[in-house]
Parts: C-alpha cells; structure tokens; sequence
C-alpha cells in the first residue's frame, strides 16, 4: 500500500468514529457513573461490579453481539447500519461506557467521603452537592475519558467485525494493520503501526496539556 | 477546594447560587454534544451514497482482481462498489441474512443450497482458477510431479507430512475435505497431530505452511501472488476436479426487501458481459493470469 491519500482517509476515519464514539461514551458514561456513585439504591454494588466486570470485555465479542444486532436479520437490521461507520461507533461505544463509567464512579466515591459533610454543613443541596463532587472528582473523570479513546482507538475486534474492513468506507487503522499482515506486506503493518502510535501519543499529550493548564 | 468561589462567605447562606464551576461543565457537555453530532453527521454522510455491497472470498482481494474490476465498473456504469472479503461460508451467509446486495464466491455445492433456500435471484458462472498442492521444496511425502490430489493426499496421509488445512469453511476448505473424503479419511487436528487448522484467509495459510514446511492446499491465483515471499513451490496441479469455478449471485429482493437490487444485478451483468470478461482474461500477475473467464449471463 502506497504512502498516501488513502492512509490519510483511514487516519481520518479512525479518529472520527473513535472520538465521536467516546464522546457518546462519556456523555452517557459521565452521568450514570455520578448517580451510581452517589446515589444510594437498591442493586447499586453490582451495577458498579457488573461496570468493572465490561472493562475487560473482549471487543470482539462486542463486535458479535452488534453484528447480530444490526444484521438485517436482526433487531436493528432496519437501521442498515452494518459494515458503515455508523455501526462502528455504536459498537465502540458500547465499550467506552462501561470504562468511562466505572472510573467516574471510583474517582467520585474517593471524594465522596471527606466532602459531603462539608457541602452540608455550607447548605449545598443535593444537586449542588452532586455537581460538586463530579467538579471535585474532575481528574478522574478526566481519566476516564482518555482511557475510554485508549480503548476506542485501539481495538480491532469490533471495527472489524461490524465495519467489515472495506476500503475507502470502514478500514481503519487497526483492520488495516491486521490486512497488510495477512497479505504478509510488513514494511506497511509497521509503518501504519507507527502512525496509530504516534497519533495516539498526539493525543494524548493534548489533553495532558489541556489537564495541566488547568482547563479541565 | 471551597465549594465554588461565592456565596459561602454567609453563615448558612440560602440558598446557595451554582457555583461558577457548573457553567464550565454545562459548556463542556454542550460542546461534547455539538461535536458528536458533528461527528455523527459526517459518518452519516458517508453512508448516504447508494453503493452495492458485494460479499466476496479472500481470494478475489488478495489477487487485486477485485480493486481492480471494480475501479473500472464504476467508470462504465458509475456505481460505486464496497466490499467485504471473507471466506465463502461467511460471504454466502452474508447474502442470506441480507447484508449483502451481491456475492461472488466459489462453493458451487454450497451455492446450489443457497439458491434452494431461495435467497438469491439469480447464478451466472464468472471466470476459474484452479487449485493446487503445494508444498516445500524437499517434498517428504514425494509427490512432485503428480496430476491427481487425491493419491497426494493419500501419500501425504501415509508419510504423516505436515499439512495446514484452512479450517474456516471457505471455498477452498470445502475443497479440501472433498479431496480426503476422497481419499477415505477425515482427519482432525485433535486427533492426527501432522494436520493443522489455522482458521485463517489463504494468505496467512500459506505463510503458515512456508514456515513450517507444510503442505496445503491453494488457489494458484492467490499462490502467484504470494509466491516470490514463500518457500513453497506448486507439486500437484491440472487434476481435473480441482477446477474452481465462481459465480456471482444478487440477492433475491422477495426475500431481502432491503438490498439494493438494480446496482447488484447491473453488477452481475457487467462481470459477465464482453467487457468483464476480457478484463478478467487481461489480468496478470507477475506475468501469470490467475483467473480465466467463463462467464455467462443468466440473470
């Protein structure tokens, strides 16, 4: 495979569907984690084990069970969102919000204790409580969020399985890593290798920046 | 850290303004919010452009037959092509579920079942290749030179010579097993130790087999392209059941109301018509023409 535009549109497809997909993730991730570390309700300890249990759940069996779902036989079927993009993203969600999820929650209980009294004692009610310890647990939802685009854009098993792996409409970069190694061309295994490496070291170094001024 | 910078300066203040933080995350979450849907527009954008999608065998993409024919497709006809390249189980599977406009593969058993079941509307023969023993210079099964597989499938089953079988029920697969059905075994890599399973395309097969010295069996299409990176040379060839025919199969759209029937039968008109015909017999790799075409329009 040539060094060129068409590397350029899977870089690009990479960062869109695993950025938009962790974006999803946190904006669902974010608030459920805060109500589950806040709010006392029956069943609260195994949802928090259950968002443990998905941290490692394996993304090619994401990549099944959204293949079955949005095959045309199945229950989405009618959205036709297999082998695009579309389905790409929601399988990848599917995997950022338990991650999100579940460091939202450990990084709120950790602040959890030492504040509520505090905020009570300063007449806070319970949102303003709640907004406070989501404000005060920020680094760690912070985290959250970087780990949740570790996950997204690394992972294989479910782009490849709901993307299909089609040129020029679903490859990215990890699916095209795994092609160029089938057809034994290494040099260009390595070289996309090196980009998905040093893109995701961009990245991060962005937000770490972003952390460190104090932005977030 | 205070809560907020304001209005704790009181006793009991009441009650208490939002701190000047929360406008900070309401402004996050709206702009998280604009660029998912940004993000989601431009993803449903791309999907947007009507195109056939085409379920296929590794064997097509990994020869460059397929970007090849279709990048002149879409100048004659200017439909667009995407296509998903797996083994012929999973491509015909594709097409009974629906998920495929059109299919080109190469298991005429398992096609005929497939249009039985009623799930495609038509079936044209496309172009062969043939498929091959291959296997390492040294030959320990000794059977260079044979033009029958099944006596070497039966040499290699008694000298106990390593052979790797794709195990993914693709086309070639299915060939395979044929050949030691043949030969009156069924053997299996939990019982018979000289026989592996990769479960993997023919590309990674015959690497496999090229690192461990194996036998296997291969489409020469995909071998041709492969073989200047292997060492493994073809040793049985020009068996007369060993032909490979492929044929290309719309879906049927009273089954599948879903797909996109005038792209994929405009498609399979135009792999078998004049022009596709003489697209696929002018392709060559490495000075060797992989596929030759036997098309026919029956659709």
């Amino acid at each position: 495979m040539p060094i060129d535009f068409e590397i350029l549109g899977i870089v690009w497809l990479s960062l869109l569907v695993a950025t938009t997909s962790t974006l999803i993730g946190s904006l669902v991730g974010i608030p459920l984690g805060a109500i589950v570390a806040i709010k006392e309700f029956r069943g609260r300890n195994f949802v928090r084990t259950l968002a443990f249990t998905f941290y490692g759940f394996p993304p090619v069996l994401a990549g099944l069970l959204m293949f079955l779902l949005l095959s045309r036989e199945g229950p989405l079927g009618f959205l036709g969102w297999l082998f695009t993009p579309m389905g790409m993203i929601l399988a990848q969600t599917f995997l950022v919000v338990p991650i999100v999820m579940g460091i939202t929650i450990s990084a709120m209980m950790a602040v959890e204790k030492r504040l509520h009294e505090t905020a009570l004692t300063l007449g806070a009610d319970d949102r303003q409580w709640r907004a406070t310890a989501l404000h005060e647990a920020r680094a760690g939802v912070f985290t959250a969020v970087m780990v949740g685009f570790g996950r997204a854009i690394s992972e294989v098993g479910a782009v490849l399985i709901v993307g299909g792996n089609i040129r020029g409409s679903t490859r990215v970069m990890t699916t095209a890593i795994v092609l160029e190694v089938s057809q034994a061309h290494y040099v260009e295994a390595t070289v996309l290798g090196a980009i998905l490496f040093v893109i995701s070291f961009a990245v991060f170094i962005l937000l770490q920046r972003l952390q460190a001024r104090g932005v977030v | 850290m205070a809560l907020g910078g304001r209005g704790t300066s009181g006793r009991i203040p009441d009650p208490l303004p939002w701190p000047s933080f929360v406008a900070a995350w309401r402004i996050a979450a709206v702009l998280a919010g604009i660029l998912v849907l940004a993000g989601l527009a431009v993803t449903w954008g791309s999907v947007r452009a009507p195109s056939v999608l085409l379920a296929t065998t590794t064997s097509t993409r990994d020869s460059g037959l397929l970007d090849y024919l279709l990048s002149h497709f879409l100048e004659d006809e200017g439909i667009s092509v995407r296509y998903v390249a797996v083994g012929t189980g999973q491509a015909l599977d594709a097409g009974r579920r629906g998920d495929a406009d059109v299919v080109l593969v190469h298991a005429p058993v398992a096609e005929l079942a497939f249009m039985a079941e009623g799930h495609g509307l038509c079936r044209s023969p496309v172009m062969r290749n043939e498929f091959v023993v291959v296997g390492p210079t040294s030959d320990p099964a000794g059977v260079r030179g044979l033009t029958n597989a099944t006596e070497a499938f039966r040499r290699i089953y008694g000298s106990e010579s390593l052979f790797i079988s794709r195990g993914d029920n693709s086309g070639t697969h299915i060939m395979e097993r044929q050949i030691w059905s043949w030969v009156g075994i069924q053997p299996t890599a939990s019982r018979d130790p000289w026989y592996k399973e990769s479960g993997q395309g023919m590309g990674p097969t015959l690497i496999m087999a090229s690192e461990l010295g194996a036998y296997t069996l291969a489409d020469d299409g995909t071998f041709f392209v492969r073989a200047s990176s292997l060492a493994l040379e073809i040793v049985v060839s020009s068996d007369p059941p060993l032909q490979n025919p492929y044929s290309v199969i719309p879906a049927n759209p009273s089954r599948h109301p879903g797909v996109f029937l005038a792209g994929a039968v405009a498609f399979a008109k135009w792999i078998v018509s004049e022009r596709g015909q003489s697209l696929i017999a002018s392709y060559t790799v490495d000075g060797h023409q992989p596929f030759h075409p036997t098309g026919e329009d029956r659709c």
